[in-house]
């Protein structure tokens, strides 16, 4: 455990130091979230019996998901680790003596953390500090802003274990990046980064809330504003461990077959 | 002039030959821009099915806008991304090659990219201004047809505008300025809905300051049959006005520039 800890610490270390683009993200985020916000207005007072979350809810929803993006975002590998599969470089990872599911899932999840660390607090400030009906609540109850914690560390690593299923396809094929970005825009889409789960329509909904990309951002976003509570809400967090261990199994089956018959590229 | 533009058109095709030696790369840079064009298209339609209209848009008028926005971007970041690039350019010094040519350096800076990928893009802002164009019952006049065009031309000048400020910072910065693509990426975005969706104080900001509005509120509520008025399909051509600060603001820092790299 000591060295995927050190693996970690070395990478967090490292995602720590980009300052300067975690300002531009952060001035990208702001800009993001506010033109969601005014345009979700827009759709509200057109309708607001049709709009299926409170409106609260909503903008606590996207200004979460502007804080938090680093941690959620299905189409950001570590370009370490894809330069290694096509250059060769994979061959010096096997040569080490560790498991490599468990050095890349370290590696991940410590990039994301130093992402997400530079850019969420200032967003989250001024986000609460804005009036309503244009700012973030408070989370609806001390319960439900700890099962918010809980849920986002889940939605965290479910992202990071399908993260790795696509490291593990990307070490059987020569080009992958039309598979990945495939897999991972499918992924975006479906895991309510476009627009949140409860904006599609019901019935594509209700199948939705079943697979494994509902667990990722859709469950600790919307705990924290009360929007998904009671007997759903245990539900959607049973949902996510079972995807979590099942990911992770599949993504370790892929990366021990790798491991047996990688295929080295580059000279 | 006649000269000048021989000489883009080589650089053009220079660029088109090279793309084409990496054909999977291409179609691949293809594939995930029509991804990406895809999701923002499912959104669009999900929302409509809960709010047929709003503020007196339905989801025909936003795809046909949306389509508009799209050619305009595509086309902008096709013949301007000599621009885009340009951090690298100045970072690596390579802009001393540029200045030594006895050519127009800006004509230089647009040729040193042509990027052929965005075809794509563009081809999807077709397909979506077609479908909107059967789908909308417009009565389509010459000053319609007219605004069209104008609408499409200005929008490209004034993306191309805004990678031109981009670079002419970049004199000043050495780095590639991400914010930046706030204005760009952010505009063809949330451009996707006619701009009075996003209020009355950000329309007023989106006429005066960065004249989006000039290009696609404005023209489109023309289209549509909203309003009525002679000025109407003039107003995109009003929004070249942008194109000369940037101009002013790349040559100021064109001045400016102090060779760096090795």
């Amino acid at each position: 455990m000591k060295k995927y800890l050190s693996f970690f610490r070395l990478r967090l270390q490292m995602g720590m130091q980009y300052r300067a683009a975690a300002f531009a993200g952060m001035a990208t985020q702001f800009f993001w979230g506010f033109m969601l916000i005014f345009a979700y207005h827009a759709f509200y007072e057109s309708n607001p019996s049709a709009f299926p979350m409170e409106f609260s809810a909503l903008v606590s929803y996207i200004w979460l998901q502007q804080a938090f993006l680093a941690l959620f975002i299905t189409w950001r590998f570590d370009n370490d680790i894809l330069a290694m599969i096509s250059d060769g470089g994979l061959a010096y990872e096997l040569a080490r003596p560790v498991s490599l599911y468990r050095m890349w899932f370290a590696k991940n999840l410590a990039m994301r953390l130093s992402e997400a660390a530079l850019r969420f607090a200032p967003v989250l400030l001024v986000a609460i500090l804005l009036p309503k009906p244009w700012g973030l609540s408070l989370p609806k109850s001390p319960l439900h802003f700890l099962l918010f914690l809980i849920t986002m560390v889940l939605g965290l690593l479910l992202t990071i274990a399908f993260l790795m299923i696509v490291y593990g396809l990307t070490t059987r094929m020569l080009t992958s990046y039309g598979i990945r970005i495939f897999l991972s825009s499918v992924m975006e889409f479906l895991s309510g980064q476009v627009i949140p789960l409860p904006f599609f329509p019901d019935r594509i909904r209700t199948v939705l809330e079943f697979l494994p990309s509902a667990g990722m951002q859709n469950v600790p976003l919307r705990i924290y504003s009360g929007d998904l509570t009671g007997e759903a809400m245990i539900r959607a967090i049973l949902l996510q461990l079972v995807w979590l261990s099942v990911f992770a199994a599949a993504g370790k089956l892929l990366l021990k077959s790798a491991e047996k018959r990688a295929v080295l590229q580059g000279g | 002039m006649r000269h000048g533009f021989r000489l883009y058109r080589h650089y053009i095709a220079i660029n088109i030959r090279s793309a084409m030696q990496y054909k999977s790369s291409f179609f691949l840079t293809m594939l995930g821009q029509l991804l990406s064009t895809v999701s923002t298209l499912f959104g669009v339609v999900f929302m409509f099915q809960r709010f047929p209209v709003v503020k007196g848009f339905t989801l025909n008028d936003v795809i046909l806008c949306c389509g508009i926005v799209q050619m305009q971007f595509s086309l902008s970041e096709m013949w301007a991304r000599g621009f885009d690039s340009f951090a690298q350019i100045v970072r690596k010094g390579e802009y001393d090659r540029v200045l030594l040519r006895p050519r127009n350096e800006i004509l230089q800076v647009f040729g040193a990219k042509f990027e052929l990928s965005r075809i794509g893009r563009l081809i999807q802002g077709i397909l979506m201004l077609a479908y909107g164009i059967v789908r909308i019952r417009i009565r389509w006049d010459f000053m319609k047809i007219l605004t069209l065009f104008n609408m499409i031309f200005g929008g490209t000048a004034l993306f191309t505008g805004l990678c031109i400020v981009r670079a002419g910072l970049c004199f000043f910065t050495l780095e590639g300025l991400e914010f930046m693509n706030i204005f760009t990426d952010g505009a063809r975005e949330h451009g996707k809905y006619p701009l009075n969706i996003y209020g009355e104080k950000f329309l007023l900001f989106c006429t005066v300051a960065i004249p989006y509005a000039l290009v696609q509120y404005y023209p489109l509520i023309y289209i549509l049959g909203q309003r009525d008025g002679c000025g109407y399909p003039f107003l995109p051509l009003l929004s070249l006005w942008f194109l000369i600060p940037s101009l002013a603001l790349f040559r100021f820092g064109v001045r400016h520039y102090q060779s760096s790299g090795s």
